[in-house]
């Protein structure tokens, strides 16, 4: 369902560069109305649902619409995501709440080390099966 | 029609930049974030540039951009033989055993760092129940790498908590990458929001000397010069018309912005692709496409037709599909249960239903007579969690749509529906470049290898994930995989040919002119209309998308002719085709967005036509469920046991087909 900006809670993300919602979007959807400062998307109809906009909104001004070629209104589905969980709180056309917590990661952010206690190349092993850091399996 | 130039005398002249690196990544998918880790450790050592261009955020990029609830590949306790058989059954016969051997023999080594690096995996309890990420992680359960026990959903896939599998993914990837920055010097690896256009010839007729595309976000365009380059981008989205026309559109089961371009940029180099008819419809749950591969096999729901009756063991469906599609339609793969369902619909039986409260009332019942009602009870009530999970993971839009429809799955079914064509070749589909396989596997024949795993039949460029053809369901871990095996061959290359400089036939003004020519066209006739949206002298990127969504939807098998074409459907659309392609010249773009659009779209409608060209090539009925030629509906192994390979001419606007042998490697 295609992601909608709250215009009162939408700031434009005016102390960053960019704003995160059109940094995260992965089909360039969201855009920056300069004259207002708020965030708008800008092709709903390509809006492939995926949350990233709004899991990111540091506002939290940004949850999405059913589309309008399918879904009945009076429902929600919202995201609060944390560092290594996420929460939903889905609300029923009919009333119904249902929550659910979920884990999203089991390090911190930023933490990975790629190469950490990992073996170096052998350059002898480069034409053979395998990778840097272990042999093919056999069967 | 007269053509169309950018002299650069109405649009703003774009900044140059050149970046010069020895290998270039395309795409910051799963396929290329695994290329990154891989190469950069082999690159360190030798001083190597290795770049990363994504046209999107990467920590959001790419078919897992959304997340996943499962690793729908990892072989664990099976043998990787067993891996290829499934793999050749559910593709008709025809696959590339030794790509799919090989991407199973290393699968497993890209999950254990996924588990490593963070990414929660569901583990089997003591009590034979599953315990998510979390709770095993506190009950002590032992990582995968070390013989811990997955919570499988099927032969091969692994449960997990994936809402944040690419961001951590990705999150590995750009710490290689800056790693290489600190070895090499160079002041940016990692190029984000820019979109690659297309391949530029060398000068020595042979390699791809370069990659040509301009930044979304300012008046800037790239020429990416390497030595040798892996293309990993996605498949083929939203070229067919979508059974939701609306805002709906952009539901699709895929990734929308999975535009061809990988497709688009190996045919433009001329490289050989291999079964670009194949394509996959999958059975999702209705207009939200939700996944129903864990409600087959984790919670055992059964799809019938509307008087409950399971259409797979229709005798009357059954006998006419084995009559046409022999023993193929014996091994019910998910082609084969496509077909089926659609019979049932056509008989008047829909909807299809996914018997959802059924399989969780049995399993609430079960757990009730194993547990005791209050521990079963609380089981229950993650069982419940696991549905949603499912559904939040991965296709929020279905938690919604149950949300705004009222739709508890473990009181009321839901209704399932075949979707709109897609192409790829990582999922359940196989379209996409015909590629050198490893070499080592016995029993490999000679025209399978050619040196360096994973080369297109162009010299140093490499081929990962969705765009490697014969060789599906490796999903987002073999595309991982994939993307290492494609790095440390390409690596190999670079080290063999020292002496290679990349040099571009095309210079940068004529580079700068293609590029930003839909600018030019923009501004040129903008002001001939007052209303800029409707002129005779241009070509919007929608009007290009939606006039290739209605050939492809009429002509080559879409939806709205139940997926039936034929040779003389085929030849009419393709006349269409032709015309849209020469409008393309015309394309016009008043902001970046559009301009991503318009190449976008023309990427999709390369991807078609090879598309549509195969199908009109092969002669039988390969993938019944996915696409019908009526006029040969049939499987027809005697002919068309083989590979079909073609080239495109960029040149010269010409294709060459040929038939290429199958051998069978494993019995």
């Amino acid at each position: 369902m295609p992601s909608f900006v709250i215009t009162e809670k939408c700031d434009g993300c005016k102390a960053q560069d960019k704003t995160a919602c059109q940094y995260i979007c992965p089909h360039d959807l969201m855009a920056l109305d300069r004259e207002t400062m708020k965030a708008y998307n800008q092709e709903p109809e390509q809006c492939w649902e995926c949350f990233n906009c709004v899991k990111i909104c540091p506002q939290q001004a940004i949850e999405t619409r059913g589309y309008s070629d399918f879904v009945p209104l009076g429902s929600s589905n919202i995201p609060m995501r944390g560092t290594d969980s996420i929460m939903w709180t889905i609300k029923f056309r009919n009333g119904i709440l249902k929550r659910f917590k979920f884990p999203i990661r089991t390090t911190a952010e930023g933490s990975i080390e790629p190469y950490a206690g990992k073996p170096a190349p052998d350059f002898a092993d480069l034409k053979k099966p395998g990778f840097f850091n272990g042999l093919a399996r056999t069967e | 029609m007269e053509k169309e130039t950018c002299t650069f005398s109405y649009c703003q002249r774009p900044e140059v930049t050149e970046v010069e690196s020895d290998l270039l990544i395309l795409g910051g998918g799963m396929a290329g974030c695994g290329a990154a880790f891989e190469a950069v450790r082999w690159a360190n050592e030798k001083g190597l540039k290795v770049v990363m261009v994504d046209k999107a955020a990467t920590d959001r990029s790419g078919a897992v951009a959304m997340g996943l609830s499962a690793i729908n590949t990892y072989v664990g306790e099976n043998k990787v033989a067993d891996y290829v058989k499934y793999v050749r059954n559910d593709l008709m016969g025809i696959i590339r055993e030794d790509l799919v051997f090989d991407l199973g023999r290393h699968v497993d080594n890209s999950v254990h760092l996924f588990e490593e690096w963070g990414l929660p995996i569901w583990k089997k309890g003591d009590d034979g129940f599953s315990l998510d990420g979390f709770q095993a992680r506190d009950a002590g359960k032992a990582m995968l790498k070390d013989g811990g026990v997955p919570v499988r959903s099927g032969k091969w896939q692994i449960m997990i908590n994936g809402e944040s599998y690419k961001v951590i993914v990705a999150e590995a990837a750009k710490k290689a990458l800056q790693t290489n920055r600190e070895k090499t010097g160079m002041a940016q690896n990692h190029f984000e929001r820019v979109f690659i256009v297309k391949a530029v010839m060398d000068a020595n007729g042979k390699n791809v000397a370069a990659a040509i595309g301009f930044s979304t976000r300012e008046n800037k365009i790239y020429s990416f010069k390497a030595k040798a380059i892996i293309c990993t981008t996605a498949g083929a989205v939203n070229c067919f018309r979508p059974r939701s026309v609306g805002e709906g559109m952009g539901r699709t089961w895929y990734p929308v912005f999975s535009s061809g371009s990988g497709y688009a940029f190996g045919m433009q180099a001329g490289a050989e692709m291999t079964l670009m008819e194949n394509r996959f419809v999958p059975a999702r749950f209705k207009d939200g496409y939700g996944p129903v591969g864990a409600w087959f096999l984790f919670f055992k729901a059964k799809a019938t037709d509307s008087y409950g009756e399971d259409y797979c063991t229709n005798k009357e469906y059954l006998d006419d599909a084995i009559a046409r599609y022999g023993d193929y339609a014996k091994g019910l793969g998910t082609g084969i249960r496509n077909h089926l369902m659609m019979r049932a619909m056509k008989d008047g039986k829909g909807p299809i239903i996914m018997r959802t409260h059924e399989a969780m009332q049995a399993m609430g019942k079960e757990f009730i007579e194993k547990l005791g009602e209050k521990e079963g009870k609380k089981k229950m009530k993650h069982l419940e969690a696991e549905a949603w999970e499912d559904f939040l993971d991965m296709a929020i839009g279905q938690a919604s749509i149950w949300a705004a429809n009222n739709i508890e799955p473990d009181k009321v079914p839901s209704e399932i529906m075949p979707t709109e064509p897609y192409l790829l070749g990582s999922h359940a589909g196989c379209a996409g470049f015909w590629v050198s396989g490893p070499g080592d596997i016995p029993g490999t024949p000679e025209h399978y290898s050619w040196g360096y795993n994973r080369m297109s039949t162009v010299p140093g460029l490499f081929m990962a994930g969705d765009v490697v053809g014969a060789s599906g369901h490796k999903f987002s871990s073999g595309s991982h995989a994939e993307g290492r095996l494609a790095a440390k061959a390409a690596l190999a290359y670079i080290l063999d040919h020292p002496n290679y400089k990349p040099s571009p036939k095309m210079s940068i003004d004529e580079i700068a002119a293609e590029l930003y020519l839909p600018f030019e066209v923009y501004e040129k006739y903008k002001t001939y209309t007052t209303d800029p949206e409707v002129n005779p002298n241009y070509i919007s990127p929608k009007a290009i998308q939606l006039r290739l969504m209605k050939i492809a939807d009429e002509y080559f098998g879409g939806a709205a002719t139940w997926y039936m074409t034929s040779r003389t459907m085929l030849q009419e659309g393709l006349k269409k085709l032709e015309m849209l392609k020469e409008d393309c010249n015309k394309m016009a773009a008043k902001d970046l967005h559009e301009l991503l659009r318009c190449f976008e779209n023309y990427h999709r409608i390369l991807s078609v036509e090879a598309h549509a060209r195969h199908i009109l090539f092969r002669e039988e009925s390969r993938y019944p469920g996915y696409y019908y030629r009526g006029d040969f509906n049939k499987i027809d192994d005697e002919n068309w046991k083989c590979f079909t390979n073609s080239k495109y001419n960029a040149e010269t606007n010409t294709w060459e087909f040929k038939k290429v042998p199958y051998v069978q490697m494993f019995p």
